[in-house]
Order: structure tokens, then sequence, then C-alpha cells
């Protein structure tokens, strides 16, 4: 059967892993435009979306490919994209169309070196800050990241799930790293896994307000030819999603599409920790680097340094109330990331003063090394 | 007047979004009619059509239409169309897009929709400006006409949009105006029973911007000028290059059979199931 590998051991990539996450998410669209690091990804879906009835489309770039994508979701297709930093870049646009119009979609990151065509063989976790804030305008978005192979199959099930669940974009940062390397996988049976699809109208047509508040702050979606004939637009806009300029509509939607986020943070946040119970010192991480601080923390506790890590799996919206009774306990915090420091900031605007917080950053090109780390936190 | 006011009644958001934006005279409102009495007489039900449009005064058109609407951003529209046309074949994909829309920034998007000839019609209203940003020069304003960005004349030379669909390898191209509605209405139910990618550029006028800005008097004169320009393509066959100089065609530019891009896809459908396996 061609629908799902499961069952028996596989050697995967990241970005094989990625695609097999989709599928068995319900993924049945993929448009893409080709970049490296995140090719692989475009490649396994041309040649397995068709044999399940799927759809593949490389279009003319990246605008194309989200918009395409977006209007397959409109249609009843769970459908998503994948990219890299310049192609990211040129999908804003439309990441906030999304975002407005409430409509669920997937956008795989696969982040390389910038600015520009930077360095499109090598990791990078630059992309942080951007995909948290790269299309204009206040808007609510969802990001996860991922830092195994096994976890880009998880993660992209719960990108999708968290995507039909609240009607939003949901961007996926790997990096490249991830993306090739190759691990021992066994994917999960079909019955094991969770799959949400969104909520669609159940009431006759004429009752149908497509953007109507409710107590989740997501309306159910209708699907285009099943006779729910509404309006979609880029355009702030009224319950009935036409456009409005009126102060009141105005703000009870904006406050809507944040709220619908915010209200179900603890849903949405998702972090791994290791040691921290015990620790006084811990590494915040995500992504490859993840994988290099997992090493130099066991490496410190035979040490005797009482070291932890606590891995973030969402990083939008920042998992605060996770990291907060860490921060009040431990001596130190160390931010190691393959950037300036994206997340270190983030994490020393939520510290308040309560901790040490030192960030750790490679910019060249290379992973961050588990002796990097560990000789770090040998000293913290 | 009453077969008018039931397509009024069974098309339009008539009750709910009139008045609607465009000034006085605008040329959308004629090829709204004209839309609405295409879609009409192909007998489509409104439940399967989805009408696209990207920003820009005639990309409000799917406002007011009471069928699956969606107004998407700037230039994008045939690849959001692209998508739900790709999830859904059995739905009527009909696209309005404006001349700065489809062919500056959309440019790009256009040319690839054409060559890879899905099943959906483009309409493109050409009023060689950008109306709703207040004037300013669009791919197809003409060479020495004012606009609010070239005062002192225009010194680039236009697309001819029609012809550029058709190197580009559209299905089906026609060009209207909306000064011959009767045509026009013909032109877009063709294009819309049209299997593959099907354009139909509609000359239209901006009396606001570009007739002000370059003389050419009210929407009245300006539909004048169309009549007076327009060639029918049967008829410019038979003149020479020097008594077609200032005038444009219209009618069917081209009608040819070519692969439909999700006809070939089943075949890739049928041809990965026997041979993809896990």
């Amino acid at each position: 059967m061609a629908e799902l590998r499961s069952g028996r051991p596989l050697l995967l990539q990241g970005n094989e892993a990625i695609v097999e996450g989709a599928l068995a998410a319900g993924c049945r669209f993929f448009a893409g435009y080709p970049i490296t690091p995140a090719t692989e990804i475009s490649e396994m879906m041309a040649y397995r979306l068709p044999a399940v009835g799927g759809t593949y489309i490389q279009m003319e770039d990246e605008i194309a490919s989200l918009g395409a994508v977006i209007g397959a979701s409109l249609a009843g297709a769970k459908s998503m994209t994948a990219t890299s930093g310049p192609g990211f870049s040129l999908m804003q646009e439309n990441i906030g169309f999304a975002c407005i119009a409430e409509v669920p979609c997937v956008i795989v990151n696969v982040m390389r070196g910038g600015p520009s065509t930077g360095l499109p063989t090598k990791p990078s976790q630059g992309d942080v800050m951007q995909a948290r804030w790269g299309t204009h305008g206040d808007h609510p978005i969802i990001v996860l990241s991922v830092s195994t192979t096994r976890e880009c199959f998880d993660i992209t099930v719960k990108a999708f799930n968290l995507s039909e669940k609240y009607r939003t974009p949901v961007i996926l940062l790997s990096d490249e790293v991830v993306a090739h390397t190759r691990e021992k996988i066994q994917l999960p049976h079909p019955e094991e896994i969770e799959v949400i699809d969104r909520i669609k109208p159940n009431m006759p047509p004429e009752w149908y307000i497509p953007y109507e508040d409710n107590t989740r702050g997501v309306p159910p979606m209708a699907v285009f030819g099943d006779g729910y004939r509404y309006h979609v637009t880029g355009l702030v806009h009224d319950v009935r999603g036409f456009p409005t300029e009126r102060a009141d509509e105005i703000k009870a939607f904006l406050t809507r599409i944040h709220r619908k986020i915010y209200q179900n943070y603890f849903d949405i946040i998702m972090t791994e920790e290791e040691h921290v119970d015990d620790a006084e010192v811990i590494v915040i991480t995500y992504g490859a680097v993840a994988r290099s601080a997992k090493r130099a923390v066991r490496e410190a506790r035979k040490r005797g340094v009482k070291a932890g890590m606590i891995k973030l799996i969402t990083l939008w919206p920042f998992p605060r109330q996770a990291l907060e009774p860490h921060l009040k306990r431990v001596r130190a915090v160390l931010v190691p990331e393959m950037n300036f420091g994206q997340v270190s900031r983030e994490v020393k605007r939520i510290n308040q003063g309560m901790t040490r917080i030192e960030k750790m950053n490679r910019i060249d090109g290379q992973l961050i090394t588990p002796d990097e780390i560990l000789t770090r936190l040998l000293k913290l | 007047m009453a077969e008018l006011t039931k397509l009024i009644h069974k098309y339009l958001r008539h009750a709910k979004k009139f008045p609607h934006v465009w000034c006085p005279g605008c040329g959308n409102g004629i090829l709204l009619g004209s839309l609405i009495r295409a879609i009409d007489r192909t007998g489509f039900e409104k439940d399967d059509i989805v009408l696209v449009s990207g920003i820009g005064c005639s990309s409000r058109l799917p406002v007011y239409v009471d069928f699956n609407t969606l107004h998407t951003t700037h230039g994008r529209a045939l690849t959001f169309a692209t998508g739900v046309k790709l999830a859904n074949p059995r739905l009527q994909v009909i696209v309005v897009m404006g001349d700065g829309d489809a062919t500056s920034i959309g440019g790009n998007h256009f040319i690839h929709a054409a060559r890879r000839n899905l099943n959906l019609t483009a309409i493109i209203v050409n009023n060689n400006i950008y109306g709703m940003t207040g004037g300013q020069y669009s791919p197809t304003t003409p060479y020495g006409s004012y606009s609010t960005t070239s005062p002192f004349g225009h010194i680039e030379h236009p697309f001819a949009i029609a012809e550029l669909a058709v190197t580009a390898g559209a299905s089906f191209v026609a060009r209207g105006t909306v000064y011959h509605t009767n045509l026009l209405d013909e032109l877009i139910e063709k294009a819309i029973y049209k299997r593959g990618f099907s354009v139909v550029e509609v000359i239209s006028n901006c009396h606001t911007q570009f007739g002000r800005k370059n003389k050419m008097g009210g929407p009245i004169e300006m539909l004048k000028w169309m009549k007076e320009t327009a060639v029918r393509v049967e008829k410019a066959e038979k003149l020479t290059e020097e008594e077609l100089k200032d005038k444009f065609t219209i009618g069917i530019l081209v009608d040819r059979e070519l692969p439909v891009f999700t006809m070939e896809y089943e075949k890739i459908r049928q041809e990965a199931k026997k041979k993809v396996s896990a």
C-alpha cells in the first residue's frame, strides 16, 4: 500500500519523514518551487501524492506556491508547501492572507544560512523571528521546530492538526542538518496517529455566518462547492466575510483571531524536558542544536554538573509558562543557537531578572558541537 | 427588464452589498452585467462557480455576486485559482483581474497559467491605468500618454494582453470591450465553456483617471472611442497594416485544443498507483 510506510524500520532523512508525516496527516495537495535544502520534500511529494489520489504541482515561484496551497485548502484539501529562506521571504505576503482569511495550511521552512542567497547548503536558525513577524501587520501564528527524523514525522502531523483545529497557517521550522540527517525510524500505525480535521458547518447554508465568533474563537469552515457560498478576502472583514471599515468590527475581528491562539495556548505549546528536576543550570534549545545539547548535558552530568535541558518544539506562541518555573529556580541558563541570538532574546524578555541568561551563537554555517556546549556548561 | 430583474435577484448580493465602490459610468458595471448574463447562459449552478479576483477596482467584483467568492492578494489571483481548481476540478473557476494586477505584479503567474493550461477562465479588465490608487501608469498605458506618475508623457511601451496570452499558450483568447456588450457576453460564455486556459481581455474605460489625464472626455466619449477604434478580427484580416494603425481587434484571437492539465494529471495518478508502492 502506497499510503503509509508504517510498521517496519526505515532509514529516512528529515525531509522524507516530513513527507511521511504530511501524508499520514491527510495532506493531499502540495505546491512548491525547488530550493536547497528543502527540495527532497517536493521530489517525494511529486512521487507519492498522485498515488494516493492527491495533487503535486511545481509552481512558477514561492509566492504562487503558497497561493495555490491556500486555494486548495479553501476547496477542501489539506495542503502544504516547503521552502527555505529566500522562498520563505517570498511567501510572507500570502502567509498574511492565510492568517486573515483563516485558511489552514502548513509551511515548512528548512532553514539555511542568510541573509539573501546566503549559505544554501549550510544550516542556520536565522528565521525564528521572521517566522513570527515576517508578514506585515499584527497577526497570530503558530511556529513549530523539529530536531530529529522521528520528530519530523510526528510534528508534521501535529502541524496539520493545529492548523486544521485553529484555522491558521502553521510554520514548521527545520534546518539543513535535520533535513539531511538519515536516521532509523519506525513509523507508527495509522490507527495510532491522531488526525484532526477542520470543523465544517452543519447548519443550513442560509444560517451560516462564516466568521462568527464562538467559545473556541474558531468558526466552522465551509468548503467551496459544498453549498455555503461565502466571501473570502484579505481585507479586514465583518462576521459575514465582507470588507468592513467599522471600528467595532475591526477590533472584534482582530481580537478574535489572536484570542483563538492564546486561549488555546496549552494545547499548542510543546516542550521536552531532560534532567530538569534537580538541574542547577539548564540549556534552552531547539532544532538541530538540541541534538548537541542533549549529548552535552549527559556529559556534564557525568562530570558532576547538575545540568538539564528544555527543548522547545513550539517556538511561537513562545512557551513562556513552560520556562518560567525553571527560570525562577536555576542558577544559569544557556541558549545555544545558529544565529546571533533570536530565541535567547525572547528568553531574556520573559526572564525579568530571575536568573542569568547566557547566549551562545554560531553564525559560520556550522552546527554547534556537543563539546562547545559542554565547555560553556562547565563554566556556567 | 423582467429578465434583468430576475438575473439581479438570482446572481447579485443585491440586498447587502450595494451601492458598489465603482465610479459612476465605470466599465466594471457593464462587465459585471455581461458576466452574469454569460454565466446564466452556461447553466452552471451557483454553488459550482468560484469567482476569484486580485486587488484593484475590477477585483472588487466578487463581493457583489452570489458565488463562492475569493478576493486574494495583488497579482496572485491565478495562483489561488490554480489551487482551487486542482483540489476540486468539478468547480468552475473564473478569475477577474485588472491590467496592473494580471500583467504587472501578476505577469509571471499569468504567462505560466497560460502555459500550464489548467481549465480556468481569466477575465482581464484593461483600462490602461491603476485606477484604485489614483491613476498611475500600468503595463498597458500607451506610449506618450499621461498619468500621475508619467506627468511628462509615458516613455514605456504597452503589453498587448491578448497577444501575450496567445504566445504564452492559452487555449482560448479573445478581446472585447464594454461598448460591444453582446459580443462580450458571447466571448465570456465561450471562454467559460472552453476546456483549457481561456482569456478574455476586456477593454474598459477609466474616465476618472486615464480619460481625465488624457483629455478623452467622460464615459460616453470613451465608449465612443472604443466603438471607433475596435475592429472585428474577421474584418481586420482584410485590412492593411496602415489601416489598422492605432486600432485594436476584437473577437476570438485563438481557439485551439490543447491537453488540459487536470486530465493529464489524472493519467499521472493512474500511472503512479501502478508504480508506487510502500
